[in-house]
This record gives C-alpha cells, sequence and structure tokens, in this order.
C-alpha cells in the first residue's frame, strides 16, 4: 500500500502542498486534495512543557487524493511531496515509509 | 529528517527529462526554464512550465534545478491565474477624461511610442533630462534593464524605487557590509554549489539567527528561507529575535521578542558578552580585524541588564543566546528588513556585522558567504551612467548634506529629495515620472497620501505593468501592458547562478520589459541600444555591461537556456576567499577595505559621517522618546510582514491567493484584544496622534506580544472600484497613511516604519473611509511642502 509520510515537525504551513494539489485535481475554491490542520500557537503552563510554545501544522489527505497515481506511474512525485518547500513529505510503500520515523521527530502517516 | 543525497538518488531523471530544455508530454509542450517576475519575488526557481497552444495551462517545480530542488512557493504555482487573468492589460492605453478617473482609449504601441518619444524629447530640452524620473518596484525582473533605460535613454541620474525614505530596503545592509567587509554577505546555506547540501566543502551552520524577518514567507535578497528549514532538520540550532513569535522562534534555543526599533541595544548587549567573557575567535580578529578596542571601549557598559530593560526582554536570555552564538563552531545570521525599517539603520548593522567579525564567522563553511554576483554579472543602479553628461549627472537629487551619497556609493537618486523636488519645484521641477513596475502607491509611497499629491501634478506620467493599478489609475497619461515571466527572454544574476528564462507564450500586445526599453531606446537615443533583439540585449548583459574588460561570463543568451538556464560561478563557492587573495582588486591577501581587515571601526562609515562604532537611536515614537503620546496611543505599531500568498502588492487579483488570505491582517495579542474589546474578524481602525488612520482585519494570536500589534503592508483590493476616490481602496488599509517622509537616521539611511505608536478602535458602518479624506482634505494632517511633519512631542 503507497502511503504519504509527513514529517510534520518541519512543516511550515506554506500551502505549497494545497495548492499544487487544487493545480493536479482542478478543485474549486474551498475544495482540497490535501488540507493543512494548525495547532497554536500556545505556550503550556503545566506538564513537562510548561513554559515551552507549540506551534505545528499538519497536512491530512482527503477524499479527492488520489496519490498522484498518474504522476507516480510516470515516475514522478505526487505534486504536494515534489513541491513541499519544508521538506518533510514522502511518498511510497508504508512499509518503507514508517522506517523513516527516527523517534525523535514527530511523524504522521497517511494513507489512503 | 530529509537526506539530500538520498533525494537526489530518488528522483527518477528520465521521467524529469534530464538534459532537456522542451518536450511534449501528452497535449502539453513543457519547457525548462526559471522564473523571477512578474509576478513573482526575489528569486529565481527552476520551473517547467506546461503550455498547450501557445497558452500556459500549468506550472511545476524544476526538481533538477538546485535552487529550489523542484519546490515551489503557492504563488509560483497558481502563475497560470496570473498569467490567463482577466484584468490584465492588454494593449497600451491613452488617458481620456481626467486623472483619477480610469477612463482610457486603446491605441497603438506606435502611438504610445510616438508620443512619448515627442515627450521626452521636448523635456529634455526644455528643463533638462534630470527632470525626468524613473521608478521601479523591488523584486520585479527590472533591476538593470530599467537603470539601464534610465541612464542610456532618458539621460537622467534619477532612478529610484521612489516612496519609502530612508533607502529603507535592504541597502543600508549592503552599503554597510561593504563599508566594514570590502563585500557583501549572506548566509551559507550552501546556496552557492551546484550539489548543495552534498557538497564536501560545505558544512551547515551551528547555529543560525533569524534576525528581523521571516524568511520563510519573505524570501528576500535572493535568499530562500526554506534553505535554511533543511538545515534546521540537519541539526542547526536557532536564535530568534523577533517581536513576533515565528516558526523559528517556537523552534528556538532562544526566542529574544524585543520591542520593535532596538535592535541595536540588543546586538550591543551581545557584542558585551562575548566581549567581556572573551568568547572571541582570537585569530581571526588578530589576524584580520581592525579596531577591536575601540568596539570594546563603545560596548563596555553596554550590559545585558542595560539591554533588557530598553528591549523587554530577559538579561539571562540574552548572554545565553550570545554564548550560544559565540561558542557555535559556526553561526550564521539571517538579518532581514527590520534592520533598516528602524532609524538606527547603519548603527544596528554595524553591531550585527561586528558580531560575524568577531566570532570568526566570516566567509566560512556554513557562516556568513561574501557573495558576488556570478561572473560579475551585477551592474544594477549605475548601468550606464557614464553616459550621461557629467553635469547633468551632478544633478542627482540626493540630500546636500549626507557623506553617503558625495561617497557615490549609492548610485540611485534619493527618495525624500525626490518628494522635496516634487513638492517645491526646488532644485528644479520634476516633469515627468516613467514608472516601470511599481506601484508606488500602494506599497512603498510613504505617507502615500503626500505621495499621491505630489505624484498627480507630474506633467507627464508613463506606467508599465500588466494589471492597472491604483498607481496607474491616479497619475497615468499612458499605461502600457507589461508581459509577464513566461513571456520573456531575459537573464538575471543576484548572486549564483547566473539564470536566463525563455519566452514560451504571449499575451495579446504585451510586451517584455526588455522589449519595451529597446524599443524607446532605439527612438530616443538610437547610438546607445545597437542591439537587434532582446535576445542580443540580454547577451550584452551577460557579457559586456560597458564594463572595462566585459564581465567573466563568454557564453550568449542562447546557449544559456539551452544549458538548462543556469551556471555557477566556482568563485561564490569558495571559502575563505580573504586568505585567497581573491577579495583585493591587487590579489593581495585580505579584505577589499582600505586597512584590508574587516572594519570594526570603519573608515568608510566615518567618512560619511555617521558614527564607525554600533549605535542606537530611540525610533522617533516611543514609549521613551514620546511617553506623553504614548499615553493616547499605547501600542507599538510594527509593519510589513510578509505572507506566503502575496509579494508585496502584487498577487491581490489571484483567486487562489485570495481564498487563502483574503482580507489584510492585523495581529493582536489575546491580552490587547480584551483590553480594547476586539476579537477575530473584527476590523479595526488603526489609528495615530496626526488623526492619520487605516483599517484591517484582527487576528487575536501570540504570534505578537502584548502591547505590539503587527499589520500587513501592500494592500489594494483589484475586484473594487478603480476610480477616484476609491482607487481600488489604496488608502483603505494602507498603513502608510502614517508613515512619514523626511524623518531618517545617521546619513539620511533608515526609517521607522517598523515602531510607530498607536490605538485601535473598531470600524462602525458609516466611518469615513481614508480614500473620502484624501479626496477631500488632500492628506491626514497639514504639511508644509518639503517639510516633515512636526514632532509629535519634544
Amino acid at each position: 500500500m503507497k502511503g504519504i509520510l509527513i514529517n510534520y515537525e518541519y512543516c511550515t504551513g506554506c500551502h505549497s502542498c494545497e495548492v499544487a494539489c487544487k493545480k493536479q485535481l482542478g478543485l474549486a475554491k474551498g475544495e482540497f486534495g490535501i488540507k493543512l490542520t494548525e495547532t497554536g500557537p500556545f505556550k503550556y503552563e503545566t506538564g513537562d512543557e510548561a513554559g515551552k510554545w507549540e506551534w505545528f501544522f499538519l497536512p491530512v489527505l482527503t477524499k479527492a487524493c488520489d496519490m498522484c497515481e498518474d504522476r507516480v506511474t510516470k515516475g514522478k512525485m505526487p505534486m504536494c511531496v515534489q513541491h513541499c518547500q519544508a521538506w518533510c513529505m514522502y511518498h511510497g510503500e508504508v512499509e518503507d515509509l514508517v522506517k523513516k520515523m527516527d523517534g525523535n521527530t514527530r511523524f504522521a502517516l497517511l494513507t489512503r | 529528517m530529509a537526506d539530500y543525497k538520498e533525494f537526489l538518488d530518488s528522483i527518477d531523471r528520465k521521467a524529469y527529462h534530464e538534459g532537456e530544455i522542451e518536450w511534449t508530454e501528452g497535449e502539453y509542450t513543457v519547457t525548462r526554464t526559471t522564473h523571477w517576475s512578474p509576478p513573482g519575488c526575489h528569486n529565481g526557481c527552476g520551473v517547467l512550465l506546461y503550455t498547450k497552444d501557445g497558452k500556459l495551462e500549468k506550472v511545476e517545480g524544476d526538481p533538477l534545478n538546485s535552487v529550489a530542488s523542484g519546490k515551489l512557493c503557492m504563488r509560483c504555482l497558481a502563475m497560470p491565474e496570473a498569467v490567463n487573468h482577466p484584468d490584465r492589460l492588454k494593449y497600451p492605453l491613452r488617458r481620456v477624461g481626467e486623472r483619477g478617473e480610469n477612463t482610457w482609449e486603446r491605441i497603438s504601441w506606435d502611438e504610445a511610442y510616438d508620443e512619448i518619444t515627442e515627450k521626452v524629447l521636448n523635456i529634455k530640452k526644455e528643463f533638462g533630462s534630470e527632470s525626468i524620473v524613473v521608478v521601479h518596484g523591488t523584486g520585479r525582473n527590472i533591476g538593470w534593464q530599467v537603470p539601464y533605460f534610465a541612464s542610456a535613454c532618458m539621460e537622467t541620474p534619477n532612478v529610484s524605487t521612489f516612496g519609502f525614505n530612508g533607502f529603507a530596503c535592504y541597502l543600508p545592509r549592503m552599503i554597510g557590509t561593504t563599508a566594514k567587509f570590502g563585500d557583501m554577505c549572506l548566509v551559507d546555506a550552501s546556496q552557492a554549489h551546484e550539489d548543495r547540501y552534498a557538497n564536501e566543502d560545505w558544512e551547515r551552520p551551528e547555529v543560525v539567527v533569524i534576525w528581523g524577518n521571516e524568511p520563510i514567507k519573505s524570501n528576500a535578497d535572493a535568499f530562500l528561507g526554506h534553505w535554511l528549514v533543511l538545515c534546521h532538520q540537519m541539526g542547526t540550532k536557532i536564535v530568534s529575535v523577533d517581536p513576533r513569535l515565528t516558526w523559528w522562534g517556537v523552534r528556538a534555543d532562544y526566542w529574544l521578542p524585543i520591542r520593535p526599533g532596538t535592535d541595536a541595544v540588543l546586538a550591543m548587549a551581545m557584542l558585551n558578552v562575548i566581549t567581556t567573557e572573551d568568547l572571541i575567535d582570537h585569530d581571526f580578529v588578530e589576524l584580520w580585524c581592525y579596531g577591536y578596542e575601540a568596539l570594546v571601549e563603545r560596548v563596555a557598559d553596554k550590559t545585558p541588564e542595560w539591554a533588557a530593560e530598553v528591549c523587554g526582554v530577559n538579561s539571562e536570555d540574552i548572554r545565553g543566546a550570545a554564548r550560544l552564538i559565540a561558542n557555535a563552531k559556526n553561526c550564521a545570521i539571517q538579518w532581514g528588513l527590520a534592520f533598516e525599517q528602524q532609524i538606527a539603520a547603519l548603527g544596528v548593522t554595524e553591531a550585527v556585522a561586528d558580531i560575524m567579525a568577531i566570532t570568526g564567522n566570516i566567509d566560512n563553511p556554513g557562516g556568513n558567504m561574501l557573495a558576488r554576483c556570478a561572473f560579475l554579472i551585477e551592474k544594477r543602479y549605475g548601468l550606464g551612467d557614464h553616459l550621461i553628461d557629467p553635469e547633468v549627472y551632478a544633478r542627482k537629487l540626493i540630500p546636500s548634506v549626507s557623506g553617503i551619497n558625495e561617497s557615490q556609493i549609492v548610485s540611485c537618486a534619493d527618495s525624500d529629495s525626490i518628494l522635496y523636488a516634487m513638492e517645491t519645484g526646488e532644485p528644479y521641477s520634476v516633469q515627468m515620472f516613467w514608472i516601470q513596475s511599481s506601484n508606488a502607491l500602494s506599497c512603498p509611497g510613504m505617507d502615500a497620501p503626500r505621495v499621491y499629491q505630489a505624484m498627480r501634478k507630474i506633467p507627464f506620467v508613463v506606467v508599465v505593468d500588466p494589471f492597472m493599478t491604483p498607481t496607474a489609475v491616479a497619475c497615468a497619461d499612458i499605461v502600457l501592458p507589461a508581459a509577464m515571466s513566461c513571456e520573456r527572454n531575459s537573464v538575471r544574476t543576484w548572486w549564483t547562478p547566473v539564470r536566463s528564462m525563455k519566452k514560451v507564450s504571449e499575451y495579446y500586445e504585451a510586451r517584455s520589459d526588455e522589449q519595451i526599453v529597446l524599443d524607446l531606446g532605439k527612438r530616443i537615443k538610437p547610438e546607445n541600444w545597437p542591439w537587434e533583439t532582446d535576445e542580443d540585449f540580454c547577451t550584452w548583459y551577460l557579457t559586456d555591461q560597458c564594463a572595462p574588460n566585459g564581465t567573466l561570463y563568454d557564453k550568449d543568451f542562447k546557449t544559456l537556456v539551452e544549458q538548462g538556464g543556469t551556471e555557477y560561478w566556482d568563485w561564490d563557492a569558495t571559502y575563505r576567499k580573504y586568505e585567497k587573495g581573491m577579495l583585493r582588486p591587487d590579489g593581495s591577501v585580505g579584505f577589499n577595505t582600505p586597512t584590508g581587515r574587516v572594519e570594526l571601526w570603519s573608515y568608510g562609515f566615518d567618512s560619511w559621517g555617521v558614527d564607525p562604532l554600533p549605535f542606537h537611536i530611540e525610533p522617533p515614537e516611543s514609549p521613551v522618546s514620546t511617553p506623553k503620546t504614548y499615553e493616547s496611543f499605547p501600542l507599538i505599531l510594527s509593519g510589513g510582514g510578509r505572507s506566503f500568498e502575496f509579494f508585496h502588492s502584487e498577487h491581490r487579483q489571484l483567486p487562489s491567493m485570495r481564498e487563502f488570505h483574503p482580507d489584510p491582517l492585523i495581529m493582536v495579542h489575546p491580552d490587547d484584544a480584551k483590553t480594547y474589546n476586539v476579537s477575530n474578524d473584527t476590523w479595526v481602525w488603526v489609528e495615530n496622534s496626526r488623526g492619520a488612520r487605516f483599517k484591517q482585519k484582527v487576528l487575536v494570536t501570540e504570534q505578537t506580544k502584548p502591547g505590539v500589534v503587527h499589520a500587513e503592508h501592500g494592500w489594494w483590493f483589484p475586484e473594487q472600484e478603480g476610480a477616484e476616490p476609491n482607487l481600488f481602496g489604496t488608502f483603505t488599509s494602507n498603513l502608510n497613511n502614517m508613515t512619514e517622509a523626511y524623518r531618517t537616521g545617521q546619513g539620511g539611511i533608515g526609517s521607522a516604519i517598523k515602531s510607530m505608536l498607536c490605538k485601535i478602535y473598531p470600524v462602525h458602518e458609516g466611518d469615513i473611509l481614508p480614500g473620502d479624506v484624501v479626496a477631500t482634505k488632500g492628506t491626514f494632517h497639514e504639511y508644509a511642502p518639503g517639510q516633515p511633519y512636526p514632532l509629535i512631542e519634544e
């Protein structure tokens, strides 16, 4: 099974994946094949993280995503992965992708 | 973590047609080239342009181009929205009716050129060619074309990014480092190496200081901020100096949210820590620096405790950050626009340059590389100046008191001096504005209503732009439709590599900037325009540039295009050039300064009449300098922060950009939102003590600190009425309603754009709009021509 791995520790929220995807799928205003979520910014007042800031982005796939099957068949990267400015997206077989998770930074594995 | 070598190995090079310039994919023709502008930014990323029947349909990044490795921003991905936009100018236009009515008639290029030629020749004869002012915008791909046009066609020394005073955009950092280092510097994120992060000489910076900018959004100075995201993935630690909490601040070892306009204080305190704790790079200071003792003396009493009080940050954090920087094996400082958008511009530039120097972080791998434009293809301002009559050149509009101008280090004219001439007719009246790719009213014009009043009095104004802008409606007599990037044959540097752009499409009668200046140059001053085509003109820029022996490049435009559009230059990729005799004209070791060393005490600054050591000046309006005003205007207004969706005043027409970012946003801290009874999506007026105001929509966020609000710049509304008084809403949300002309820092450098005082309050239906104030009263506050507003508080 193919998947997209996001090392979202480093996602900058730049919207390139969203727009690249919209252009590929020809989606209308308000429609997305991949969509950013945003958490924060907020400062922890409790727990081990007290005093530290939290602010991260995580793109998630919608039903419209077809993992750019056409492109991948031709040897190209999916549009979102190719254009990710933050170098935090990877595409491949899920069993290969999980090996990239390093235990130090936050990852999310997305599949259809 | 991303692995660059793994990335290179993973690319299916056949799928991306390695080694090919043009090929067919289904119904598309695909062209490998680079993109700059318009519309654009400061960068030149590799792109694959997909055209069908001569129309641009889609854009992809080119993974085989090392500049951006196939990554593209949202603006570039949406480029077809701009290129095929129904509002684009299709034909040359002549104004019918009054200025501001936005009524035009279509004319032919020949008619336009004939009228311009006749007017220009008359103005030159009657008033002298210096009465023509040539204006261009930043970033747009006109940085060499327009200055050459000013010199070699208009024969005027008055070329300017008109509107913002104090040269408050990059120039202070450029001349500051040129004086102190002999060259300009930038963060080494491996961009000088074609094999990038895999290069054996390159090392990742141990620490990067992100100071007064958000590089992932601004991408200023030909530097792609996302390069640093990859460095951070490899382990680079971050220090963030910014009143705003940015992506970097959250991930930083130290976030120092200083009060806007106090950067020099913080920098001097860091120098105090580094010198008093003896954390300097002894070898570098002893062998390569001049004036260390003077610097030590200057910062001896600038303790972190002193700075903490002025800047509003913790003294132990200042110490910690200074130690982290000084103890790192290598440290790079990514500095930004905030440096000059404060009155102490040159003082903070000196101080931070000194931090780079005494910690030994100059021209080292992963430090601050000394950079020149590839193959010395670098002439911009000043290109063709020798073609201007020296007597005319001597009448360049510059301040009479500044040694900086006398030193000729700045080739462009001074914005305040141009405005002075427009307002007073002294030392001569301005007869014509040639505006090529600048929306002076909506973006740089300080203050906007005053600039507007001055510009609409100019007898003859031509605007060249892809779109009808507020500036064009307000004052243009003729508007010429500019081609966009994919419709141009063009070349550029700005550091390395040299890049070419190949024309792949056309839009009605729009012509490229190169073609327009060439066409008019041939009519008005043919002896200076010997080139047949835009491609010949580009080849001349690549190889000749009127330099005595030409540039160091010997390939023509076509060859550069055919090799993929980029070529890297070894010189930029070489480290510690000062040890190798690569910097000084005589080939001796050292830096290209009077002493041959990095000048901590700067002869250059001293000759300009500017303090040769780091200094601070309080902003003209601040809790410290105007405490009484601060009681009624209790918020510090900073502005001009960038967003992913827009480059300055561009991209407001693009549906995708407005989908993500429909309105101008002002950041307000949750504590202040409570105090002033505003919430998310409330439109607020932002008003100063002179009664000038603008409105933006509130974003309640901890991205700004309590007591500081942060507004956006460059907003106009192409979807609104273009005619006066609305002018596409250019005054409605314009922070420049509040900025001031004629108030600058030492040497006429620096302007307090990011540190003003204001109050905020909700907008009510029926409130008078700024455009209506401008239409009825002219400006928000009376002024004497050629004079600054009175100080708000002595």
